[in-house]
């Protein structure tokens, strides 16, 4: 069972981000960047999967050389090899997709797991437009995945508005890991350890046959409005009033 | 940030700790804190996650790395908020079981460190006596030849694991007449019948530490574990000293940029006169200057850690290191209160914590008077 694992380089999500002056994008100096929180439990989720069924986990990340670090991360999780595309210009979330599909094409994986989105931007959407563009079957948003005995399929549990859905898909397929899945395991010394050896194959978007145009352009970026603090009322009429007068909300 | 003596895989490695001590430590330390207690299988649990012999040979079942893991390891231990924790782990792997690994015979690595490394046992070491603490030289428990091994008589005390310790190095003197030339470090299993642990003692600070006073009577410590040469003991243990005082001050520069960080947030949030407060100059300058000495502190740290793990003899460097760190954490631990005003002196406010356990440091492993008097030695002034 192979198994290709996408893992996407984003700023803390502890950080307090600041936006830079001209509005094109955060400030990056002295913020600490991770591997993005879906794309880990992903990883994990492949790697329990291999656990189980023997095989390989391999790690995509697209980018610029920096996220190699976070690629390492993964691989030191237990992840067996990676795949860098080395990319610098701006993309959008079809972009991604289109790399993808060349990368998996190349790869032939038995399963494609992703975040079910970017905690960067929450997008939230190269996983489906990954599966349009294979024509794989996809189930996103899993709580729980489990692989039939034959291989052939995969039994994917969702988390959607008011319960949870039962899809059952044919392999190869696409999943997109919800924060449910599982909890990602700590990588630990020898594995860390053993990460550095382990092989990251470099490749470029023009070698790999891909297009990148984005659709998508960030204009700008601003600021939430501040809050305002609230006001203590001093009746219930009051909180009426104002509900209705002021906040116009009923 | 880049750091000198930190790479790619040391960083990892932080982000695993950190993310262990948040799941499975940070939980607990009220809880722990108030007993005064903790359970022993957390040397299993950290075991386990290969914490605890992180410096020792593979063939111990160590991981064979440079000293920068170690502090990775415990840098981010510290962040528990448990200083006492931390402390009995830190005598565990880097200030009782060094010497076994330095001067042990094979036999005593293979059986006894191997325990320690995976969790199976816990240990201790103890010099200090009730008489004797700065002067080592001066201890006055005594072990007397006998018929296959040697029966140790006296007692011990401050000594931290001495409530639950599986096996503890103990100092004793072989030949009472020779002052520090007559000290023998003993492996002893605390199963040896003589042996009993007095009270656990209430302490300042460090209160999930458990430390003991100790007392031998007529125990028989076979041949065989002896650690090292007869009478070599004193050397051995001035030897590791410089281990455990290196350690230590990574162990309380850890513990007050916990607190360092505490009064910075707070002083971000806390108003008063219309602005929060780390907009008044004078407590930003003091955070400034806690931020700044610490740092200053933490590299002549790493720049001792280093030194020792290149085999040099360093014990200028790193009594520096020890004296300023532990002051510097100190005063830091101080105006951290300072910044949080009455809340700071509130038991539920970890910094009246932090500074309690901050006090520790400038006498255990060594006082701040015992650290000038090494470095005055050293600068040829006496
Ligand atoms: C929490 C805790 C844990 C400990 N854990 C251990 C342990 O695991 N094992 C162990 O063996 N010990 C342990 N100790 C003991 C510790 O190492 C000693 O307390 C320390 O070495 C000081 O010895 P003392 O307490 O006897 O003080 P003393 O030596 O009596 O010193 C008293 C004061 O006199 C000063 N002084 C002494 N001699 C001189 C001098 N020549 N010149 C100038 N000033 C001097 C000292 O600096 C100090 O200020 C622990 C102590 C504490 C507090």
């Amino acid at each position: 069972m192979k198994i290709l694992v996408t893992v996407k380089r984003v700023s803390d999500p502890e950080a307090k981000l600041k936006i830079k002056p001209d509005g094109s994008w955060i400030q990056t100096e002295g913020v600490k960047f991770v591997v993005n929180p879906f794309d880990e439990i992903a990883v994990e989720e492949a790697l329990r999967i291999k656990e189980k069924q023997t095989g390989e986990v391999v790690v995509v990340s697209i980018g610029e050389k920096v996220v190699t670090e976070q690629m390492r991360a993964a691989l030191a999780m237990g992840a067996d090899r990676g795949i860098f595309v080395n990319y610098t210009g701006s993309y959008d979330s079809y972009d991604v997709a289109n790399i993808l599909q060349k990368v998996v094409e190349q790869e032939k994986p038995d399963i494609i797991i992703l975040g079910k989105q970017a905690v960067d931007d929450d997008m939230g959407a190269a996983g489906f437009m990954l599966a349009e563009l294979l024509g794989y079957p996809q189930a996103a948003f899993a709580s729980k995945v489990e692989i039939s005995d034959d291989k052939k399929k995969a039994k994917v549990t969702r988390e959607i508005d008011g319960g949870l859905e039962v899809k059952e898909v044919e392999l190869p397929c696409v999943i997109t890991a919800d924060l449910r899945l599982n909890t990602p395991r700590y990588a630990s010394l020898p594995n860390i350890m053993k990460a550095k050896q382990k092989p990251v194959k470099e490749v470029t978007v023009d070698a790999l046959g891909a297009a990148v145009k984005p659709r998508v352009t960030v204009k700008k970026l601003t600021e939430p409005p501040k809050r305002k603090g609230g006001v203590k009322v001093e009746s219930v009429q009051d909180l009426v009033t104002k509900l209705k007068n002021e906040a116009k909300v009923i | 940030m880049k750091q000198h003596f930190f790479t790619e895989e040391h960083d990892m490695f932080r982000k695993s700790v950190r993310d262990f001590v948040i799941k499975n430590l940070v939980p607990h330390a009220n809880e722990w804190e108030e007993a005064e207690d903790y359970p022993k299988t957390l040397f299993k649990t950290l075991a386990d996650m290969n914490f605890l012999g992180i410096r020792y040979p593979e063939k111990y079942g160590g991981m064979g790395l440079d000293i920068f893991y170690d502090i990775v390891f415990y840098e981010e231990l510290y962040r528990s908020r448990m200083p006492g924790l931390c402390l009995d782990v830190m005598v565990d792997t880097d200030m009782a079981t060094p010497v076994l690994f330095k001067h042990g015979t094979e036999e005593q690595k293979t059986k006894y460190l191997t325990k320690m490394i995976k969790g199976d046992a816990v240990f201790a070491i103890g010099y200090t006596e009730p008489n004797a603490g700065s002067d080592v030289a001066g201890i006055r428990s005594t072990a007397k030849k006998a018929d296959g091994g040697y029966v140790l008589n006296g007692s011990k005390i401050f000594i931290t694991n001495g409530t639950w310790a599986d096996y503890i190095i103990v100092a004793a003197k072989t030949d009472s007449a020779k002052g520090h030339k007559g000290i023998t470090l003993f492996l002893l299993d605390t199963k040896t019948k003589g042996f009993t642990v007095g009270r656990k003692l209430k302490k300042l600070g460090h209160h999930t530490s458990h430390t003991a006073e100790l007392f031998f009577d007529d125990c028989f410590v076979p041949e065989n574990m002896i650690v090292g040469e007869i009478n070599k003991g004193f050397y051995y243990i001035m030897e590791g000293f410089q281990t455990e005082r290196i350690m230590g001050s990574v162990g309380v520069i850890a513990l007050a940029q916990v607190a360092l960080e505490d009064a910075v947030n707070y002083a971000k949030e806390r108003m008063t006169f219309g602005k929060p407060i780390s907009q008044h100059q004078a407590i930003a300058h003091k955070l400034v200057d806690m931020a700044t000495q610490l740092e200053a502190a933490r590299q002549l740290a790493y720049h001792g850690a280093w030194l020792l793990d290149q085999g040099e003899d360093a014990t200028k460097e790193i009594s520096m290191a020890k004296l300023n760190s532990c002051e510097v954490a100190n005063k830091v631990t101080y105006d951290a209160i300072q910044v949080f005003g009455g809340y700071g002196y509130m038991e539920e406010y970890p910094v009246a914590r932090a500074y309690r356990d901050a006090r520790m440091f400038t006498i255990g492993a060594g006082t701040t008077e015992i650290m000038k008097e090494i470095i005055a030695k050293r600068m040829g002034l006496y």
